[in-house]
C-alpha cells in the first residue's frame, strides 16, 4: 500500500482528501487503482494514449518517474508517491 | 617645463580590464565544500554564480539573450523589453537593459520579496503585477498576453529562448570542465531549464558518463493555484533526455540546507542553492568516490527580508506560500 498525495488541483476528484492510500507494484497499477477508486481523476491523470498526462508528474520517494522507468517505475509497501501540476520554475 | 615623470606617454590598452560590467559578467570561482561532502571519496564543489554584476547565475542568460537579439537585428535601440520574471532574470535583465539603453518591463508574481521590488526599480524598470496565487505560471501567462497586443515590445522569453541553455554550454560549463575536470555528477536547479540543458549537454560531451541532475521546489499549496492540470506549464527549452535523476525540494529542507551552507561553510547563498546542496548531498551519498558539482544560482541579500538566518524555522512566516526560487 503506497500513500499517494493529492494536488490541490485534483482534490474536488477525489472528495477533497490531500492523501489517499492506494495498492500497485508500480506507478501505473497505483495511478490506475486511484482513477478506478475516483473516477473523475482518469481524464486527468492520463492523456488519451494512456501515458501520463504531459502536464502531471509524478515522484516516487521525490523522484519524477518520467525520467525513470515512467508508468513501469516500482513502487514499494510505505513509498510515497506525489502528484504535481507541471508548473513554470520559481525565482527565474 | 612638465616633470619627465608626467610627460606623456603612450598609454597601452589595458589588458585585462572588462570594458564595461556586463563584461564582468561569467567566469565565477568554484570552491570545494569539505565541512558538507558526507565521504572522503566524494568531493563536492560549489560554482559560485552570485560572483557576477547583479549577484545571480541570470546575468549570463540575460547578456546571452540581449546580445544574440541585438546580433540578429530583433531589438532596435530604445525598444521596450518585456519579460516574465519573479526576480533573478528580470534585474539582470534591469540592469543590462539600462546601460544599453532599452526600457524594460518586468512581469512578476506579487507575493515574492519585496528586494527583488526595490532592486528592479532602482534600475529603473516598470514592474507589472500578476496573480500570486498563479506563482510563475501566471506571469508567464500575462506577459505572452501583453506581448501579444503590443507587437512593438520585444520579449526575450527565457523559457524558450535557446541563447538561455547556450549561455551555459558555451559558457558555464567549459568554465567547469576547465576548472574540474572529471564531474561525475552535476546538479542545478529546475526553472526554465535553461542551466541543466546548457550544462548538461556540454558535461555530457565531454564525458557522457556524467549524471546530470535537477533539484526542483516543491511548490507549497498556496501557490499551485492551477484551475485545471492542462493550465500547468513545461518550459519549451527543457528536453528531460538530458536529464538522469530529477528531485523535488520542500521549501523547508531548502531552507535548512541554505542555513548550513552559510554556517559551515560560509556561503551565503540564496534559498535555491540551499535546495541544490540538499539533493548535491544526497547523490554524493549514493557514490563511493567523484566529484560532484553544484550551482549555486544567486546569494542571500534577497532573502534578508525574510529572516531566513536568524529566525528558527517554526518563527519564519509563510514557508510554504512564499516563492522562494
Amino acid at each position: 500500500m503506497a500513500t499517494v498525495k493529492i494536488p490541490p488541483v485534483l482534490r474536488p476528484a477525489v472528495s477533497g482528501m490531500s492523501e489517499v492510500q492506494v495498492d500497485g507494484s508500480n506507478v501505473g497499477e497505483v495511478l490506475s487503482g486511484l482513477a478506478g477508486m475516483h473516477p473523475e481523476t482518469r481524464g486527468q491523470l492520463f492523456a488519451e494514449d494512456g501515458e501520463l498526462n504531459r502536464f502531471v508528474n509524478v515522484y516516487v520517494n521525490d523522484e519524477d518517474v518520467r525520467v525513470q522507468q515512467g508508468l513501469d517505475t516500482g513502487v514499494g509497501v510505505g513509498d510515497t508517491v506525489v502528484i504535481l501540476p507541471a508548473m513554470a520554475g520559481g525565482q527565474e | 617645463m612638465l616633470c619627465p615623470m608626467l610627460q606623456a606617454r603612450p598609454l597601452r590598452e589595458p589588458p585585462n580590464c572588462c570594458p564595461d560590467v556586463i563584461g564582468a559578467i561569467g567566469n565565477t570561482p568554484i570552491v570545494e565544500l569539505k565541512k558538507l561532502s558526507p565521504k572522503p571519496g566524494v568531493r563536492l564543489f560549489a560554482k559560485l554564480e552570485f560572483y557576477s554584476p547583479t549577484g545571480s547565475v541570470k546575468d549570463r542568460v540575460a547578456k546571452s539573450m540581449i546580445e544574440r537579439a541585438e546580433a540578429e537585428g530583433a531589438v532596435a535601440p530604445g525598444q521596450r523589453i518585456l519579460e516574465p520574471t519573479s526576480g533573478n532574470t528580470g534585474i539582470s535583465l534591469a540592469l543590462i537593459c539600462r546601460l544599453k539603453g532599452y526600457p524594460f518591463t518586468a512581469v512578476m508574481p506579487e507575493n515574492v520579496t519585496s528586494e527583488r521590488t526595490e532592486l528592479l526599480r532602482m534600475h529603473g524598470a516598470e514592474i507589472v503585477y500578476s496573480e500570486g496565487s498563479k506563482g510563475s505560471n501566471g506571469a508567464v501567462e500575462l506577459a505572452l498576453d501583453m506581448a501579444q497586443k503590443d507587437p512593438s515590445v520585444y520579449m526575450p522569453y527565457q523559457y524558450g529562448n535557446q541563447a538561455n541553455p547556450d549561455a551555459h554550454y558555451y559558457g558555464t560549463a567549459e568554465e567547469i570542465i576547465k576548472d574540474i575536470g572529471d564531474v561525475t555528477a552535476f546538479v542545478a536547479g529546475l526553472g526554465t531549464g535553461g542551466t541543466l540543458m546548457g550544462n548538461g549537454r556540454r558535461l555530457k560531451e565531454h564525458d557522457p558518463a556524467t549524471k546530470i541532475v535537477a533539484a526542483e521546489p516543491l511548490q507549497g499549496e498556496d501557490v499551485q493555484g492551477l484551475r485545471s492540470l492542462d493550465d500547468g506549464f513545461i518550459p519549451p527549452i527543457i528536453d528531460l533526455s538530458v536529464l538522469d535523476r530529477k528531485i523535488i525540494v520542500t521549501n523547508r529542507d531548502g531552507i535548512i540546507w541554505t542555513r548550513r551552507l552559510f554556517f559551515e561553510e560560509g556561503i551565503f547563498a540564496g534559498v535555491s542553492s540551499g535546495a541544490i546542496a540538499s539533493v548535491a548531498v544526497r547523490i554524493a551519498n549514493e557514490l563511493d568516490e567523484g566529484n560532484v558539482v553544484f550551482l549555486v544560482a544567486d546569494d542571500g541579500n534577497k532573502y534578508m527580508s525574510a529572516g531566513l538566518w536568524t529566525k528558527s524555522l517554526d518563527e519564519l512566516e509563510a514557508v510554504d506560500s512564499t516563492v522562494w526560487w
